[in-house]
């Protein structure tokens, strides 16, 4: 088991920077999530870190060891590749076999490690076939039963779930995590899929365009993101150009356009920096409709869209010029297209983000 | 449903049918001449007698010549064929792994040679190999001998023209199966603790075996079946079956005997062929490219 490090990492591709200048502490035993867009540079960390490919500069350390120089097949890593790269000309059995036989497993240990690799992945029985005789998700948890039999220090998964169907998707997720509990092994696991990242992760490394943009806890990244890139890019929400009129231990008073004053509690407030212009940022779901007469802490918005999605509306909204989302828990039926609502929000679960370009 | 059943079976027969035909008139109908020619009896030089007889067919199974020859050609194919696959798999493997932007340029270099005759491609072995070649230049101008060696016309030369000849259809085969295989298998195998040669080994030696063994097929049937390349670069003893047919037909204008060694010759490559189907499972290579 090993603490992963990478430090002033960066890596380019001729003209293309894919990863720009990360600095990334991956905790032993930890969980970490890389999320981000397609073409962010995830793989590539991955890559750099398994040793499939070297870094343009920077270093890697495993364990507080440099690796940059230590072969691939000494690194001792779990790697799940994106497209699973099971070996065709080997049965299932053989492909998890793989790994041991370069570890000097006894033949009987092989026999009995593949078998419980297998039904770590729930799905025994199936050691004398194909990989081209299993479906695209089984053949992902043959994957990822390989990489984890030879007992790594640190498994490394590129979007394992994603050829999942949703149900076997959450259960798989369940199972990772509590796989990876179970052996404490250091994980990075990739992924574009923001809920995943926020159910399974120790801590998520949000990139953008190969840049580290955000390294936080879930909550910390969902909460109080470091920019706008994260912020719309976990869950969705409305950014609002606002003032800073004050601050105090409690938090900070921003002044919007749309709801006047807006006091975000300090913790809220930690990436916001000095200056007297932000934005505050309101999760669609914390952005209530209600009827009836106005109240002094409201705003009159009008109704432009509704998109109705069983328990839950979204709305599409205006205030004056400006265009709002808002989800809402449904009680009864949903507010008609075309009516003007009262809109009010959740000032504790609003946070302060700096202007762009700051 | 039953005539939709039968439809579909007589596709593949449909579809095969141009190729069928063509087969048959190019290839089974001469094929057939060839074995009726050879029952005819020779008297005279190119005078031949319709006869239904076996004595060229007894000369070709009793004379002990034509069993050297027989054995000279397995052997010569043999070497050929280890060889060219030694040597083709390093630039298949070189094309198909290469981040090289431009490959298909390296495909083209590839085929280049064919658009130059191969009796030319063959007959420029002289100027390196001959007596006035560039070997022979070079070792006089370092001093190292005085009179030129005699480096042509022997076993030796003739299996580099073979194999000259020979080498693209090697790296194409093996080429093809390479390109084949997913890029991230022999990194897997490495992440699992494979050396870069155990990687090589275990994962793309066995899956490029369709395509190496496509390649030695086809070198060794025409390797087997050549007469030009013994011809231009051998000497007196390096003869192959092919240029014993080649004397028969065209020397001696003994048309029955030729046609009855060219016979035995298909008959020989065919076997070889079904042999070594059975034996690598030819009809399974296929699935390799699924
Ligand atoms: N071998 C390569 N040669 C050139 N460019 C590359 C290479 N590998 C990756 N890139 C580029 O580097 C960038 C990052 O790629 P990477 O594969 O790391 O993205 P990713 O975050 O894993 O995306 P995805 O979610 O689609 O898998 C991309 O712009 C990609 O085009
Ligand atoms: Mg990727």
């Amino acid at each position: 088991m090993a603490r992963v490090e990478l430090v002033d990492i960066q890596k380019s591709f001729g003209a293309v920077k894919a990863v720009r200048n990360a600095n990334i502490v991956f905790e032993d035993a930890s969980f970490t999530t890389l999320l981000g867009p397609s073409g962010c540079g995830k793989t590539t960390i991955l890559r750099m870190i398994s040793g499939l490919a070297d870094p343009s500069s920077g270093d890697i350390l495993i364990g507080g060891n440099r690796v940059n120089d230590v072969p691939i097949h000494k690194r001792n890593l779990g790697l799940v590749f994106q497209n699973y790269a099971l070996f065709p000309h080997r049965t299932i059995a053989e492909n998890i076999a793989f790994g041991l036989k370069y570890r000097g497993v006894a033949k009987s240990d092989v026999t009995r490690k593949v078998h419980k690799a297998l039904d770590i992945v729930r799905l025994p029985g199936v050691e004398d076939r194909y990989p081209q005789q299993l479906s695209g998700g089984q053949q992902q948890r043959i994957a990822l039963a390989r990489a984890i039999v030879i007992e790594p220090d640190v498994l490394l998964l590129d979007e394992p779930l994603s050829a999942l169907d949703a149900n076997l998707r959450e259960d798989m997720r369940v199972e990772l995590k509590a796989i990876q509990d179970r052996i404490g092994v250091t994980t990075i696991f990739v992924t574009h899929d923001q809920s995943e990242a926020l159910a399974m992760s120790d801590r998520i490394v949000v990139m953008s365009a190969g840049r580290v943009e955000q390294i936080g806890d879930p909550d910390e990244v969902y909460n109080t993101p470091a920019s706008e890139f994260v912020a719309s890019f976990l869950g969705a929400s409305n950014l609002l150009p606002a003032r800073v009129i004050g601050r105090d231990a409690d938090g900070v008073v921003l002044e919007t356009a749309e709801f006047g004053t807006t006091i975000v509690p300090a913790n809220r407030a930690a990436t916001l920096g000095d200056g007297d212009r932000g934005q505050l940022m309101v999760r669609a779901e914390k952005l209530f409709l209600s009827d009836g007469p106005a109240t002094p802490d409201s705003t009159q918005a009008v109704i432009e869209a509704v998109d109705y999605q069983g328990q839950l509306a979204r709305y599409f909204l205006r205030v004056g010029d400006t265009q709002l989302q808002a989800i809402n828990m449904i009680t009864g039926r949903p507010f008609a297209a075309g009516s003007t609502v009262n809109l009010t929000l959740a000032a504790n679960e609003c946070s302060a983000l700096p202007l762009k370009d700051t | 449903m039953s005539s939709s059943d039968q439809s579909i079976d007589k596709r593949p027969w449909l579809l095969l049918s141009p190729s069928l035909m063509a087969i048959t008139l190019l290839v089974v109908i001469p094929m057939a001449f060839i074995l009726v020619y050879s029952f005819y009896e020779n008297i005279d030089l190119a005078v031949d007698k319709v006869a239904f007889q076996f004595g060229n067919w007894s000369e070709v199974m009793t004379d002990g010549y034509y069993r050297t020859a027989i054995w000279k050609t397995l052997r010569l194919s043999v070497i050929v064929t280890v060889l060219a696959a030694v040597l083709g798999y390093i630039p298949a493997y070189f094309i198909a792994m290469t981040k090289f932007r431009d490959k298909w340029l390296l495909l083209l270099l590839l085929i280049l040679p064919f658009w130059i005759s191969f009796i030319i491609r063959t007959l420029s072995w002289i100027h390196i190999f001959g007596n006035q070649g560039a070997l022979n230049g070079l070792f006089q101008l370092l001093g190292l001998t005085d009179a030129p060696l005699s480096l042509m016309y022997n076993e030796f030369t003739v299996i580099v023209g073979f194999i000259h000849v020979f080498l693209p259809y090697m790296i194409l085969n093996i080429y093809v199966s390479l390109e084949g295989i997913d890029e991230n298998l022999e990194p897997a195998a490495r992440t699992l603790g494979a050396t870069p040669w155990q990687a090589f080994r275990e994962v793309t030696l066995p899956l490029s075996m369709p395509g190496l063994a496509a390649g030695c097929l086809l070198v060794f049937v025409l390797t087997g079946g050549s007469y030009v390349t013994p011809l231009i670069l051998g000497g007196p003893s390096d003869f192959l079956f092919g240029n014993l047919i080649y004397d028969a037909i065209v020397t001696e204008l003994n048309w029955p005997m030729g046609a009855t060694l060219s016979f035995t010759l298909l008959l020989l490559l065919g076997l070889v062929v079904v042999l070594y189907s059975r034996l690598m499972g030819l009809n399974q290579l296929s699935k390799a490219f699924k």
